[in-house]
C-alpha cells in the first residue's frame, strides 16, 4: 500500500519506453539516467501529461490511472506537485498569485500547509510582490517548488530543477531541497542526469537507460555496484551514512563513526548522535597491504576486498568491505598486479578526503 | 454637417464591424485553437482555408458568397428550410461576409499569440488543479492579451474597409446595407470627389488613429 | 546553339519596341456592358485595318478619373452620353468627334419563365421581395430604370424592394443567382441573336425612358494617330454596326435620328 507504483509504455517513432517501477511511499527518489533515457517522460507520466499505453499508476494506495479499468484521472485531478525544469511559472502573474493560484484549487479540508508555511519553507517572503520575469534562475526554482507544495500533494515530481542553474544558485537551492527531504512526509521523485545531486537527496534511485529500468535500489547500494555504470569513472564514488561521535576542538576535526570504524572530518558543527550523509570518492581512496605509519593520511580503515572490475584503459575499481560498508578505490591496473589484489585479500584504505552532503 | 445617408451609412459601418468582430473573436479562438494545436494533417488545409481571403480579390469572393447563399445556393436552401430566409441584401448577410472575409485577420494573430504561449503554462496549471476550461480563463486568455488586442483591432478596421464582399452581397440599400466604402465608391463613380474625400479621410484617420494606438499601447503585440 | 535564345530575345525587343513607336496600336476605354460585342468589332477590326486595338474594360466613372488623371486611353466607348460631353468641355478630348456608337436596351428580367409578362404588369402587383437595379446615381442603365418606373409610376410604391448593383452586371447577377426574383437589366445581357436566351423578359420601350445612348470619342492621346481615327470610322461603318446589332443594341434612337 505505502508505495508509488508507475507502470507504462511509450512508443514514438524514434522512441520507446517501457517501465514498471515500485518506489518506496516516502523519501527522495531519484530517476538517473543520460538524457534521452526517458526520465521526464517518466514523470510527465505519473502526472497525466504524457499519453501512455498499458499504465498503471497509484500513489500509496490510491489509484490514479489503470487502463485496464479503463480509469484515467486528468492531470488536474491528480494530487500532484510538479516541478519543471524550467519553473514553468505564470508570467502574467506575480509570485505570490502564481502561489495562490494552485492552493486556491484545493478544496479547503485538502490543504495541509498555508502560504506562509510554504513561503517560509523556501524562503521566498520577500519575493512575494515580483513578477517571475525579474526573478534569477535559483529565485524562480523556489517559488516553483513552493508553488507546487502548496497545493499539498500527495506527491512531489521535480524534473530537474537544478538543471540549467550555475554552481553557486545550485548550492543556493539545494539546502532548500534538503530541507524538503527532512520535512516533507510525502514521497519525492527527483528527475537528475547529474551524480553529485543524486548523492545528496536520493534515499531510492532508478536507473534509466534507453526506454529501461537498468537498476532499482537503495541509493547507497546502487551507487557501489560493479555492474552499473554509476561505479564507473572520475566522479565515481560511495555514499555513506556515518553517525557523529565526537569533535576536536583543537585541530577543527569531528568524528564520525560507520560500520565500527571511525573517520576524522572537516569540523562539522552538528550534535553528537546526528547522522551524516558523506561521500567518499573512489579516486581519493587509495590501498596499501600494510598500515601505514608516518602518513600525513587520517583516515585508514582496515577492509577487504570485494569485488574488482575493469574500469577504462588501465584502471581497476575496487569494492572495499569495511564491515557492513562498502567503498570505491580506483587503481591502477599496475598496483592491483603489483599488490596481488583479489577477491577477499585484507588490505587499508586510505582516505584522503571525504566530502560531507548532508 | 454630416447629410444623413452619409451619417446611416457610417453608424451601420461601425454596427457591421462591431458585431462582426464579436463574432470572429469567438469562432477565431476556436480555429487559431485548433490550427495551434493540433498535429492533425488537416492542420495544413484548414490553415490555408482560412488564410484564403487573403489572396481572393473581395468581388469574387463576394460573387459565390451571393450565389452560395442565395435561393438556389445550398446555404441559401438551407437558410429557407429553417426559417431565416435569405441573406443576400440583408445586415445578417453582411455579416456572414464580413466574418468570412476578416477571418484570416483575426485567426492569425491569436494562433501566433496561442502559439507562443506554448503547452508549459498550461500544463503548469493543469499540475495546479486548473480544470481545461479553467485554464484557457485564467491562463490562456491574460497570456494571449496582446494577441486578442491584435485581432480585434485588425478584425474591426479590416471589415471597416472591406468593399467588394458588401457591394456584391449588399445590393446597397441606404441605412440596411450601405457601408462607407460603398458610399465612398458610389460618390467616385458619381464624380463627386468632394464628399468622397471627405468620407474617405475620415476613415483614413480613423483607421490610422486605431492602429496607432494598438503599436502604441501594446508593444508587445507587433513581437508575437 | 547557344545563339538561339539570344535572337529570339533581340527579334522579341525589336518586335515591341516598333509596336511602341509605330503606333500601330490604339488604346480603347470600353464600357463594360460593351465588352462581348467590342471584343468581336476589335478581332474584325485588326484583320481589317492591321491596327491592333488594346481594350480595358471598366466603369465609365472610373474612366473619367482616369483619363482626368492622365490615363493614356486614345478612345473612350463611354455607357453614356454625359461623359464624353465632359470630357470634351474639359479639354481632355476632341471637340467634335463624339458620336452615338449604340444605343442600349433596357429590359425587366426573370431567370424563370413566366415570371415576366409581356407588358411589365407584374411591376404593379408586388409579388416580390426585391427587384434588383443599377444605382441610378451610377448608371445609365439604373437610371433608365428609374424613369421607367416615374413613367408608370410605381417608384414610390417599389423603392423598399430596390436591391442595386453598382453597374448591370452586378445588376444581371443578383438576378441570375436568384436572389433579387427579377431586375432591369441589359437586353444586351440576355438576348442572342436578337432572341431571350432563358427565362422571361420585357424589353422596356423606348418611350418610358430617356435614351440610353452611349457615345464615343477621340481623347486627346488620340489626336493624329492613325490607328485611332481608323478604328472610329471602323465603329460607324456597316460591319459593326450588324456586330451591334446582334448583340441586343439599337443604334440610334427615335429623337436622334
Amino acid at each position: 500500500m505505502n508505495q508509488v507504483h508507475a507502470r507504462f509504455q511509450v512508443d514514438y517513432p524514434d522512441f520507446s519506453l517501457s517501465v514498471d517501477l515500485h518506489l518506496p511511499g516516502r523519501g527522495v527518489t531519484a530517476l538517473f539516467g543520460p538524457s534521452g533515457s526517458g526520465k521526464t517522460t517518466c514523470l510527465r507520466a505519473l502526472a497525466g501529461l504524457e499519453s501512455t499505453r498499458d499504465t498503471a499508476v497509484s500513489v500509496n494506495g490510491v489509484v490514479w490511472q489503470d487502463d485496464a479499468r479503463g480509469l484515467s484521472l486528468p492531470t488536474h485531478q491528480r494530487p500532484v506537485g510538479y516541478v519543471f525544469q524550467d519553473g514553468g511559472l505564470f508570467e502574467h502573474m506575480s509570485v505570490q498569485r502564481n502561489l495562490e493560484y494552485g492552493m486556491r484549487r484545493v478544496p479547503a479540508p485538502e490543504r495541509r500547509v498555508s502560504l506562509g508555511q510554504v513561503v517560509d519553507l523556501l524562503g521566498i517572503a520577500p519575493l512575494l510582490g515580483r513578477k517571475p520575469g525579474t526573478l534569477s534562475g535559483g529565485e524562480r526554482q523556489r517559488v516553483s517548488i513552493a508553488r507546487a507544495l502548496a497545493v499539498s500533494p500527495a506527491i512531489l515530481l521535480m524534473d530537474e530543477p537544478l538543471a540549467g542553474l550555475d554552481a553557486k544558485r545550485k548550492n543556493e537551492i539545494l539546502p532548500y531541497l534538503e530541507r524538503l527531504h527532512d520535512d516533507l512526509e510525502i514521497p519525492v521523485i527527483y528527475v537528475s542526469h547529474a551524480l553529485d545531486e543524486v548523492a545528496r537527496l536520493a534515499d531510492h534511485l532508478v536507473l534509466l537507460e534507453e526506454g529501461r529500468v537498468v537498476a532499482s535500489g537503495n541509493a547507497l547500494d546502487l551507487l557501489t555496484r560493479l555492474d552499473l555504470p554509476l561505479s564507473h569513472g572520475d566522479f565515481a564514488g560511495a555514499l555513506v551514512l556515518a553517525t557523529v561521535s565526537g569533535h576536536d576542538a583543537e585541530y577543527h576535526l569531528t568524528r564520525v563513526d560507520f560500520s565500527g570504524e571511525g573517520l576524522w572530518l572537516a569540523c562539522h558543527p552538528v550534535a553528537t548522535g546526528q547522522q551524516l550523509r558523506i561521500r567518499i570518492q573512489a579516486r581519493d581512496v587509495s590501498i596499501t597491504l600494510e598500515k601505514q605509519t608516518g602518513t600525513s593520511i587520517l583516515n585508514i580503515l582496515p577492509a577487504t576486498v570485494a569485488a574488482l572490475s575493469e574500469d577504462g584503459p588501465g584502471q581497476v575499481m575496487v569494492v572495499l568491505q569495511v564491515g557492513d560498508t562498502r567503498l570505491l578505490a580506483r587503481l591502477t591496473q599496475k598496483s592491483v598486479t603489483a599488490l596481488n589484489l583479489t577477491v577477499g585479500t585484507p588490505v587499508y584504505a586510505q582516505i584522503k578526503g571525504v566530502a560531507v552532503l548532508r | 454637417m454630416i447629410a444623413s445617408d452619409e451619417r446611416s451609412a457610417i453608424l451601420l459601418t461601425l454596427q457591421l464591424s462591431a458585431v462582426t468582430t464579436v463574432i470572429l473573436l469567438v469562432i477565431g479562438t476556436i480555429i487559431a485553437w485548433w490550427l495551434a494545436r493540433t498535429r492533425s494533417r488537416w492542420k495544413g488545409p484548414v490553415g490555408a482555408v482560412v488564410a484564403l481571403p487573403l489572396v481572393l480579390p473581395p468581388t469574387v469572393l463576394g460573387f459565390y458568397l451571393l450565389i452560395t447563399l442565395g435561393p438556389n445556393g445550398p446555404v441559401g436552401q438551407f437558410t429557407q428550410a429553417i426559417g431565416l430566409g435569405l441573406l443576400p441584401f440583408t445586415f445578417a448577410g453582411l455579416v456572414v461576409g464580413s466574418v468570412i472575409y476578416s477571418l484570416p485577420f483575426v485567426v492569425q494573430p491569436l494562433q501566433n499569440a496561442f502559439e507562443a504561449i506554448g503547452e508549459r503554462p498550461l500544463e503548469a496549471a493543469a499540475t495546479l488543479r486548473s480544470s481545461p476550461l479553467d485554464r484557457f480563463f485564467t491562463v490562456v486568455l491574460p497570456m494571449a492579451k496582446s494577441g486578442y488586442l491584435s485581432a480585434a483591432v485588425l478584425g474591426f478596421a479590416h471589415t471597416m474597409g472591406e468593399f467588394g464582399v458588401v457591394l456584391m452581397l449588399g445590393g446597397n440599400i441606404p441605412g440596411k446595407t450601405r457601408v462607407i466604402s460603398v458610399q465612398i465608391y458610389n460618390h467616385v463613380e458619381a464624380l463627386e470627389y468632394a464628399q468622397a474625400h471627405r468620407l474617405a479621410g475620415g476613415m483614413l484617420l480613423f483607421s490610422f488613429l486605431v492602429l496607432l494606438a494598438m503599436y502604441t499601447l501594446n508593444p508587445t503585440g507587433r513581437r508575437s | 546553339m547557344r545563339i538561339k535564345p539570344f535572337l529570339f530575345l533581340t527579334s522579341m525587343l525589336m518586335f515591341l519596341a516598333q509596336g511602341a513607336v509605330c503606333g500601330e496600336e490604339v488604346q480603347v476605354a470600353v464600357a463594360s456592358n460593351f465588352t462581348a460585342p467590342m471584343k468581336a468589332i476589335a478581332a474584325d477590326f485588326e484583320k481589317a485595318s492591321g491596327y491592333k486595338a488594346v481594350l480595358a474594360f471598366g466603369s465609365t466613372g472610373s474612366f473619367y478619373a482616369q483619363i482626368k488623371n492622365g490615363a493614356p486611353f486614345e478612345i473612350l466607348l463611354s455607357a453614356d452620353a454625359e461623359t464624353p460631353e465632359k470630357l470634351e468641355k474639359d479639354g481632355s478630348a476632341e471637340a467634335g468627334s463624339r458620336f452615338t456608337y449604340a444605343v442600349g436596351k433596357l429590359a425587366l428580367w426573370s431567370p424563370k419563365t413566366g415570371v415576366v409578362d409581356d407588358k411589365g404588369a407584374v411591376l404593379g402587383t408586388g409579388t416580390f421581395a426585391h427587384v434588383a437595379l443599377a444605382a441610378p446615381k451610377l448608371a445609365p442603365y439604373g437610371k433608365a430604370a428609374v424613369e421607367t418606373l416615374d413613367s408608370l409610376g410605381l417608384t414610390q410604391k417599389l423603392e423598399p424592394k430596390f436591391v442595386q448593383g453598382e453597374n448591370i452586371t452586378q445588376t444581371f447577377q443578383f438576378v441570375s443567382s436568384g436572389n433579387a426574383e427579377l431586375g432591369f437589366v441589359a437586353w444586351s445581357q440576355i438576348c442572342a441573336n436578337g432572341k431571350l436566351k432563358s427565362g422571361s423578359a420585357w424589353v422596356v420601350p423606348e418611350t418610358l425612358h430617356r435614351p440610353l445612348r452611349q457615345d464615343a470619342i477621340l481623347l486627346t492621346p488620340g489626336k493624329n494617330k492613325p490607328a485611332a481615327a481608323s478604328l472610329l470610322a471602323f465603329l460607324k461603318g456597316d460591319q459593326a454596326k450588324s456586330v451591334i446589332l446582334s448583340y441586343g443594341y439599337s443604334l440610334q434612337t427615335k429623337e436622334g435620328s
